[in-house]
């Protein structure tokens, strides 16, 4: 009994420091957490942030708003700044999971363009502050795609068989038919969503594949005729391949926004402030889009980079050019229609 | 059985890691929360039991099935030739075959796409001397191939710890008793090696019928396994509770293999399990 009680104790003993040893370090110097996209700043912009501040940044990655969400929805976590996209943003103000963001402390945000302020996913504009912003589209080689291409059709295009890459995504696969057919990317009508089905089960034999990070190299690699990518993506594979060329086709398509918010559990408000302000300075808004290659919705920054690729409109499109397109809003309940549907075209 | 206090913190682990995990997935898997309360439904557990959800199982299973019967066929020759008593060198062999393991298995699996793209080193090779190319890429042959070069260790190195262990003398006795080598090996050596096959085969089917990278990176995303599903019902769906019910249902499936196979484990020499 007593070598019982001496084990027990052992035990907790053992459990209490291990704890303490985690939860040290990291006391004297005010710190911030920040939770992002993989591959989605350029890392130099962290380094000068603590040089000028001498705060301590925490950097976390994630691949997939939805990771990001289960992650933070756990609890547990305290990240002070997250960069989500729109339909998850509007989920998070609804669930209640983030802190409105004083702007008088983010003096920079006079730089974002006013296209990008009160959009639909934080109407008022309470939450959020866009980081990045773009479009989805058909990226295509024009070694092996000789006719034009403007039209979500030439993906069901028997000429390319075997030669197209879908996007591993419900949300993308769906709403890009979707618009094919004439409808909305948000739609929860049964028949809309049946007919997109079956277009989808229609296509399969014609996808080679369904893939995610991979479609880069794919693309890069001449292994593909057709993708459907993210616009940021698309800028990134032509610099590599220039036979690779993106369009935003006629029937619209989705446009999207990746937005700094401020979540419920972060610590470090201010300091979550300081370091939203600091990423809308003109300099350092320039760096990251110019290091990752994805549209900025910064006004300054956008005239500090290479004309050649601002005046791409395939790029930078004007609203008379994503007039069609639509942002993503959260389905909520009809969210599992979306998966079941998305189940019956692969599991064909 | 008197418990020895040294294995506290060690059932203090499995409490934490997996008697509380295991529990908390049969309680969503059973029991609906909202705004209303807790409630006890089966909706979940039928749902796994529809057409669609078992056509997606079923292809898993016979995915794993086909790739275990391949590691078996390839994996118990070698370990023959690795327990082999006069193989010089032999820890080099061994070392060799494992030597893959080190590396991540993420990296692996990506490394095989990039060998079986279209323009990837095999049709390059295949091309350079007047082959045509193969395009076996996003099929299901690449990922059973994916499958069988990942597990094929699993299935070696139990079977090979067995053979070795097996008595020179009962199977010098059998060549005695006038065996013929065919003989010797399907009366004496194979029932001995039986546990080791089991555990192997428990050990490949295992990670091959819950494997969710290997079909979505070299079967394209065009295989939704049953792995797959799950991964999509937590990350995508967020229906936590048929998540769980499949993870439930598929959990339950492997126990009852393992049962079966287990009544073939006993004596076992090491090699086994369990």
């Amino acid at each position: 009994m007593k070598k019982t009680a001496r084990g027990v104790l052992s035990c907790v003993a053992l459990t209490i420091l291990v704890l303490a040893l985690a939860g040290c370090g990291g006391q004297k110097k005010s710190t911030l957490k920040v939770y992002n996209w993989g591959d989605y700043i350029d890392k130099s912009v962290l380094e000068s942030f603590e040089k000028q501040t001498g705060i301590n940044v925490i950097y976390d990655e994630f691949a997939t708003n939805e990771d990001m969400y289960v992650k933070l929805k756990a609890g547990g976590s305290d990240y002070d700044v997250a960069i989500p996209s729109d339909y998850m943003i509007r989920r998070m103000i609804s669930e209640n999971m983030l802190q409105p963001i004083d702007f008088n402390n983010i003096p920079n945000y006079q730089y974002i363009d006013e296209r990008f302020k009160n959009l639909a996913y934080d109407g008022k504009n309470q939450y959020s502050v866009p980081y990045m912003w773009g479009t989805v589209g058909i990226l295509y080689n024009k070694k092996m795609v000789s006719e034009p291409v403007d039209s979500w059709r030439i993906l069901w295009d028997e000429k390319y068989k075997k030669q197209i890459l879908m996007l591993d995504s419900q949300r993308d696969a769906i709403g890009i038919t979707l618009k094919m057919l004439g409808y909305s990317l948000n739609t929860k009508n049964q028949k809309e969503l049946d007919e997109a089905k079956e277009m989808l089960i229609k296509q399969k034999p014609l996808v080679l594949a369904y893939v995610g990070d991979e479609v880069k190299d794919k693309m890069i690699g001449n292994e593909a005729a057709l993708s459907v990518v993210w616009s940021g993506d698309a800028i990134f594979m032509k610099k590599e391949n220039p036979d690779l060329e993106y369009v935003i086709p006629k029937e619209g398509s989705n446009l999207w926004f990746d937005a700094m918010v401020i979540p419920k559990n972060g610590k470090n408000k201010k300091e979550a402030e300081q370091f939203i302000n600091y990423m809308c300075s003109t300099e350092i808004a320039y760096k990251n889009a110019d290091f990752i290659g994805y549209s900025t919705p910064h006004s300054d920054a956008r005239k500090k980079l290479p004309p050649e690729l601002t005046s791409d409109r395939s790029v930078y499109p004007e609203k008379e050019d994503v007039k069609n397109s639509e942002v993503f809003e959260d389905l909520a309940d009809s969210l599992p229609l979306y998966d079941k549907i998305w189940t019956e075209i692969k599991s064909k | 059985m008197k418990k020895n206090p040294i294995t506290y913190p060690y059932i203090l682990w499995m409490v934490i890691f997996t008697v509380v995990p295991l529990a908390l997935i049969l309680v969503y898997s059973v029991f609906t929360m909202d705004s209303s309360g807790i409630g006890f439904t089966l909706q979940h557990i039928k749902r796994v039991f529809e057409p669609l959800y078992l056509v997606v199982l079923l292809r898993s299973i016979r995915l794993a099935v086909v790739s275990t019967v391949i590691c078996l066929v390839l994996g118990y020759p070698v370990a023959m030739i690795l327990a082999e008593r006069h193989l010089s060198k032999k820890s080099i062999l061994i070392v060799l075959f494992v030597i893959p393991m080190w590396m991540n298995f993420l990296a692996r699996t990506y490394a095989w796409m990039t060998l079986l793209e279209k323009n990837g080193l095999i049709n390059t090779a295949l091309g350079a001397i007047g082959l045509p190319a193969i395009n076996i890429l996003y099929t299901d042959n690449a990922v059973i191939l994916g499958m069988v070069y990942n597990f094929l260790p699993f299935m070696v190195l139990p079977i090979y710890s067995v053979l070795r262990k097996i008595d020179s003398a009962v199977i010098e006795a059998a060549e005695d008793l006038g065996a013929t080598p065919v003989t010797t090996f399907r009366r004496v050596i194979f029932p001995l090696s039986l546990p080791g096959v089991m555990s192997g085969i428990t050990m490949v089917f295992m990670p091959a019928v819950t494997t969710f990278v290997i079909s979505r990176l070299l079967g394209g995303g065009q295989y939704t396994l049953i792995g797959n599903l799950i991964e999509q019902q937590f990350l995508t769906t967020r229906d936590w509770g048929f998540g769980s019910s499949l993870s439930f249902i598929l959990m339950i499936f492997i126990l009852l293999t393992m049962g079966i196979m287990s009544r073939y484990e006993k004596d076992n020499e090491g090699g086994g399990l369990w």
